[in-house]
C-alpha cells in the first residue's frame, strides 16, 4: 500500500529529532480540515515541541457555509434536497436540515453529485453545491451531464468556495500572525502548487503542499523550519506523487466551463471578494437560486460562537468558552463543531 | 467531506473505472484523468478520480527524505 511508505517509524523519528533541534517559535497554519484531522489522528501536536505551533485554518467547507444556504431550503416542499451527509446538522438561523427533514422536507444524503443526478431522473432535485476545488470539478461535470441529458429536474445550489482568495483575505486581516502554511493536498491536486506563488511574492510567506500521512506532515514542518532559518520563503511541494505545478487541467476546464468567479460570504470570515463560484448563464436552468428564486443574502446570528477567530488562528478551540460545555459534536453551537473536519470537532475528538 | 482515498484501478470501461479499495470494488468517474490505465493508483473523492498517484514519485520522495535525514 502506497500510504504505508509514509508512515515509516524510523523516518518519523528522524524527522521529529530534526524538528526538536529548532528552538525558535514558529506558527504554521494548516489550511485544510483533512490536515487538522490527520494531525489529531497521528497525535502530532503531542509529539512536537511546544515552540512549533500548529494553527488550524479555514479549510472545512461545511464550516464556512453561511446559514442562509440552509435557511433558503428548509421551507421548500415537493422537491428533494440531495446533500453530503456533513451538511445535515449545520445550523441555519431557523434550525438545521435535519430539523427540516423531521418536519417533512425530503432530504437525501448522497456520496457523490452523480447520485443526485440519478435522483433527479424521478424527482425534482436540488443538490447543495458546497466544497472547495477538490469537490467542485465533480459537481461542475455533473451539471454538464444534466445539460447533455436535458435533465430539467436537476439543479445545484452553488455555495462553492475557492482557497487562494481566502488565504489572501486572511493575510490582509491584521490580527493574523503566521510564519508559513501547510497547504492543502487535495485542493492542490486540482489547482496545482503554482497557485500559491502569490504567498512569497505578495506576503513574503512560504508554504509546503503536502499529503496526509505523518511523514508528509512532519517533513512539511521541517521544510518550513528550513525556510524560516534561511529566510527564504517559497512554495515547495512534498506531495509530488499527487500534485503537479499546474494541477489537473481537465478538472480546471470542467470548472471554468460551467462556473464563474464571484464574491462570496464565508461563515466566520465574512465577505471575501472573488472567493466563490456561481453558475454561468449558459447553465442557468441548473442554478437552484434562479430556478426557485432562493434568498441567500446573509445575516449572521449571534450565538457566542467564536469560529471566526478559530478559523483565523487567533484562538484555539478550547479557548472558546462554549467548547466542551454547551458546544459538543452531539449539540454543535457553531459550524466548526459540525463537520468531523471542523477545527473544534477535531480538537474535541483528539485533543481533550 | 474533503477526504480523498487512494484506490487501484482494476477495470476501465469508457470514462468509468472500477477501483479496488482493499477488497471492496467501487465505480469511479475517470473523466478528469483520461490518461489513466489499469493498475494505476488514483485518488478518489465523491465518486471522481481527481488525480493519479505516481508510485515513482512516492518512492522518489521517500528516498530523498531518507537521504536528507540519514544522520
Ligand atoms: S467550540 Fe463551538 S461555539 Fe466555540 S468556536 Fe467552536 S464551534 Fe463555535
Amino acid at each position: 500500500m502506497l500510504n504505508k511508505m509514509f508512515q515509516n517509524n524510523d523516518l518519523v523519528h528522524k524527522l521529529l529529532n530534526r524538528i526538536a533541534r529548532y528552538k525558535e517559535d514558529i506558527r504554521i497554519m494548516e489550511v485544510c480540515g483533512s490536515h487538522t484531522m490527520a494531525i489529531g489522528k497521528w497525535a502530532l501536536r503531542k509529539l512536537l515541541p511546544p515552540n512549533i505551533h500548529l494553527i488550524s485554518g479555514p479549510g472545512c467547507p461545511v464550516c464556512v457555509t453561511p446559514p442562509s444556504i440552509i435557511d433558503s431550503l428548509i421551507n421548500l416542499r415537493s422537491v428533494t434536497i440531495a446533500t453530503f451527509g456533513d451538511m445535515l446538522r449545520l445550523p441555519g438561523n431557523n434550525g438545521t436540515l435535519e430539523d427540516a427533514r423531521a418536519a417533512g422536507l425530503d432530504v437525501r444524503i448522497v456520496y457523490s453529485p452523480l447520485d443526485a443526478l440519478k435522483l433527479a431522473k424521478k424527482n425534482e432535485t436540488i443538490f447543495i453545491g458546497i466544497g472547495f476545488e477538490t469537490t467542485i470539478p465533480g459537481i461542475a461535470h455533473t451539471i454538464t451531464l444534466a445539460h447533455k441529458q436535458n435533465l430539467s429536474r436537476f439543479s445545484v445550489l452553488p455555495a462553492f468556495k475557492i482557497i487562494p482568495p481566502a488565504l489572501k483575505a486572511l493575510l490582509n486581516s491584521t490580527e493574523v500572525n503566521i510564519d508559513g502554511f501547510i497547504l492543502p493536498g487535495n485542493v492542490s491536486a486540482i489547482i496545482g502548487s503554482n497557485a500559491y506563488e502569490f504567498l512569497p511574492r505578495e506576503f513574503d510567506l512560504g508554504g509546503v503542499v503536502t499529503g496526509f500521512e505523518p511523514i508528509d506532515i512532519l517533513s512539511a514542518i521541517n521544510m518550513l523550519i528550513d525556510q524560516q532559518q534561511n529566510n527564504s520563503p517559497k512554495i515547495e511541494n512534498e506531495y509530488q506523487r499527487v500534485v503537479s505545478p499546474a494541477g489537473n487541467i481537465n478538472a480546471q476546464q470542467a470548472i471554468n466551463q460551467v462556473l464563474q468567479v464571484q464574491d462570496s460570504w464565508w461563515r466566520g470570515l465574512g465577505y471575501i471578494p472573488a472567493s466563490g463560484l456561481g453558475i454561468r448563464d449558459e447553465f442557468r436552468q441548473f442554478d437552484a437560486i434562479h430556478k426557485y428564486n432562493l434568498d441567500i443574502s446573509d445575516q449572521q446570528p449571534d450565538t457566542g460562537c467564536q469560529c471566526g477567530d478559530v478559523l483565523k488562528g487567533i484562538i484555539t478551540p478550547p479557548q472558546c468558552p462554549l467548547f466542551d460545555h454547551t458546544c459538543t459534536p452531539a449539540n454543535p453551537i457553531g459550524p466548526c463543531m459540525v463537520s468531523s473536519e471542523g477545527s473544534c470537532a477535531a480538537y474535541y475528538k483528539y485533543e481533550r | 467531506m474533503c477526504l480523498a482515498i487512494p484506490g487501484k484501478i482494476v477495470k476501465i470501461r469508457e470514462d468509468t473505472g472500477t477501483v479496488d479499495l482493499g477488497g471492496i470494488n467501487q465505480e469511479v468517474s475517470l473523466t478528469f484523468i483520461p490518461q489513466v490505465t489499469v493498475g494505476d493508483w488514483v485518488l478518489i473523492h465523491t465518486g471522481f478520480a481527481i488525480n493519479i498517484i505516481s508510485e515513482d514519485d512516492a518512492i522518489k520522495t521517500i528516498e530523498l527524505l531518507q537521504a536528507a535525514y540519514a544522520k
